[in-house]
């Protein structure tokens, strides 16, 4: 016998540690529980960044362990930040709506309060009827499991015709990419049913909740390095044994491990979805934060994004795509946020909000080039330096 | 019955590439404990009757089955057909280079190939033990932990072709195995070829007449799809049509 998987990977227990480390140092600086040197805002940052590696530990399980290039992986995040959108804003606006109508004198009726809220949701876009997808959004365990089904089986069917037409490489990247802009699209329209451009909004108030901000983002900062922790450990569970043996062996040489007799096209469909799950969770817990989703969250960049981080983070190790994102999305942040100043140069004003585009797109390419096990790969320096 | 002394029957196979006939009304049999060598000049159709029986490509008519049940293999995937018990080594030594000798064997060790039994899949004592019962065999038991990658070309054909035997298959495919071996390795894989063949059936897809000679098992001659010749070595060197084949242009 061998030992266990984590006996095995010291790196998971390291990284375990660290963000635990991480999570209690910024609960005692923060304004919540805490020393209150860390504002609201930026507590809600890092829960999103939080979230962002946790799709890119999705995104390098299906890149950096099966070689798939998938640049859709958003649209399975923006769907899961929808599914929790949906009753976030439907049990909030309930209430708003209940309190209106009390103020009456006859008590309202069951269907008074479900058309105040349709009208007060869907005012925006020209209607008052709730579409059929909003039949469960008064229920929070229904849409909580709408978060993993939903984009689970768009995965799931999206995947099986992709796969067993043996679509692979560039091909299917761009057949991502088309899921991804199209699902944006229909999104956009004002009879999607979820409310077209406007997207859903005021999703940081919590229902019931009468706890300040302050508060509540730290309870998303907790559940988002819960959500990372778990995640981690079950990717690393997940690679660690034979199956992560086969989808390696998928990644460098597809048709000896169908020769060895394992169905690819099932073993990539389910890791396809497995991944687009992650993708869910994370977008679920990230949209609370952010407060508000709209289409424009799930447009192709989006998911392009995401392949930058784990490349410069360092494909083929999950840690590589925590640090990754985490570094690129809050540098990221630094520079589009207008923290950064603007240099002017007389003839010209360097304004980082555009040229950090720039800079961003020549560090992929540096890295791809010269460095293509990206940050991750400095740990590897480091260990031969300790051993010699 | 003569199915009782078949395992793999092709009949009249013919497959065509934009109008080429690569295989032509082609037939071939094999026992289920035998060692053939399939011999044939550049575009005889070795490599296509492989890709046939392993079903990576389909014919455009005849039929291959296999095992007592005598199976179609027409209609199964590639996965299929090797979980059926057929098993292939291709002429470029391929493993999984950046995995080690023991994550390659265990892999190909026989066991269900579903994805949740794999995803549960946790080796026990006597996988381990197979695993190095399988490096000692092709030679390899002070390799296990090395990165396939690293190894030599010789040693990596033996690590595939110790893959192809922790399959287990009843069948067992081989393209061209001595290629680029020096004469120690060869007469390693004669051993293991011949050894392999006295519990299974084997074809060795060969160019190197030296090699076919030390097999020294019935042999079949490719030309242009078909089958030219079978029977001992010497007689098919001996029959006009093959020597035409391969001296007489």
């Amino acid at each position: 016998m061998r030992k266990s998987f984590i006996g095995q990977n010291p790196s998971i227990l390291i990284f375990l540690l660290c963000l635990a480390a991480f999570t209690l140092a910024v609960s005692l600086l923060a304004e919540g529980f805490g020393i209150g040197v860390l504002s609201t805002s930026f507590i809600k940052t890092l829960g999103k960044t939080l979230c962002l590696c946790l799709v890119a530990i999705a995104m390098d399980l299906i890149w950096g362990y099966c070689g798939i290039l998938s640049l859709g992986h958003f649209a399975f995040f923006g769907l899961g930040g929808y599914m929790i959108g949906m009753w976030l804003m439907y049990a909030r606006t309930e209430i708003i709506v209940q309190n209106a109508l009390a103020q009456g004198d006859i008590p309202p009726t069951a269907q008074e309060v479900i058309d105040g809220i349709g009208s007060q949701i869907f005012g925006v876009v020209g209607s008052s009827d709730f579409p059929v997808i909003w039949v469960f959004a008064d229920s929070l365990v229904l849409q909580l499991l709408l978060v993993l089904v939903v984009p689970g089986v768009l995965a799931l069917v999206f995947g099986w015709l992709a796969f067993r037409s043996r679509v692979a490489g560039v091909y299917l990247s761009i057949l991502t990419q088309a899921m991804t802009l199209a699902l944006a699209l229909y999104l956009f329209q004002n009879d999607s049913g979820l409310r077209g451009n406007n997207g859903l909004s005021g999703l940081q108030n919590l229902p019931g909740v009468t706890a300040p901000q302050s508060v509540v983002s730290m309870w998303f900062f907790w559940a988002s390095a819960l959500a990372l922790g778990a995640g981690y450990l079950v990717s690393a569970w997940v690679i660690s044994g034979k199956f992560g043996s086969v989808i390696r062996g998928i990644r460098d040489n597809e048709a000896r491990v169908r020769f060895l007799g394992y169905p690819v096209e099932t073993f990539k469909l389910m890791l396809f979805t497995l991944t687009a799950m992650i993708a869910a969770i994370a977008g679920a817990l990230y949209y609370p934060q952010a407060g508000i989703i709209n289409p424009a969250e799930i447009a192709p960049i989006a998911s392009i994004y995401l392949a930058v981080w784990v490349a410069i983070g360092g494909r083929g190790r999950l840690y590589g795509a925590v640090l990754g994102a985490a570094f690129v999305s809050l540098v990221s942040t630094w520079f589009t946020g207008g923290q950064a100043p603007d240099i002017n140069l007389g003839f010209y004003t360097v304004q980082w909000v555009d040229w950090w585009q720039v800079i961003l797109g020549i560090s992929f390419v540096l890295v791809t080039l010269f460095a293509p096990k990206g940050i991750g790969g400095l740990f590897d320096l480091l260990k031969r330096e300790s051993r010699s | 019955m003569s199915q009782m002394n078949t395992l793999l029957e092709v009949s009249g196979v013919s497959v065509s590439f934009d109008g080429f006939k690569a295989i032509n009304n082609l037939s071939f049999q094999i026992g289920p404990a035998e060692l053939r060598a399939v011999i044939g000049p550049n575009g005889a159709g070795k490599t296509t009757f492989m890709d046939i029986v392993t079903g990576k490509t389909r014919p455009d008519e005849g039929r291959v089955l296999f095992g007592e049940k005598s199976v179609s293999l027409l209609a199964m995937s590639e996965a299929k057909i090797a979980q059926a018990g057929v098993g292939r080594k291709f002429q470029k030594p391929t493993v999984f280079e950046e995995q080690s000798v023991h994550e390659n064997l265990m892999m190909a060790l026989k066991a269900p190939r579903v994805w949740w039994s794999v995803l549960t899949f946790r080796p026990e004592a006597p996988d381990m033990a197979r695993v190095q019962e399988l490096a000692d065999q092709v030679g390899l038991r002070d390799q296990l932990d090395r990165i396939a990658g690293e190894l030599s070309h010789g040693q990596k054909q033996w690590l595939e072709i110790g893959m192809l035997l922790a399959q287990e298959p009843r069948l067992l495919l081989v393209d061209e195995p001595a290629a680029g071996m020096t004469p120690e390795e060869r007469e390693h894989t004669t051993d293991l070829l011949v050894e392999a063949a006295k519990t299974r059936a084997v074809v060795v897809v060969e160019h190197d007449m030296e090699f076919v000679r030390r097999l020294n098992c019935k042999v079949t001659v490719l030309h242009e799809g078909s089958v030219l010749a079978e029977g001992g070595l010497d007689h098919v060197t001996a029959n006009p049509d093959v020597i035409d084949v391969y001296l007489g242009r």
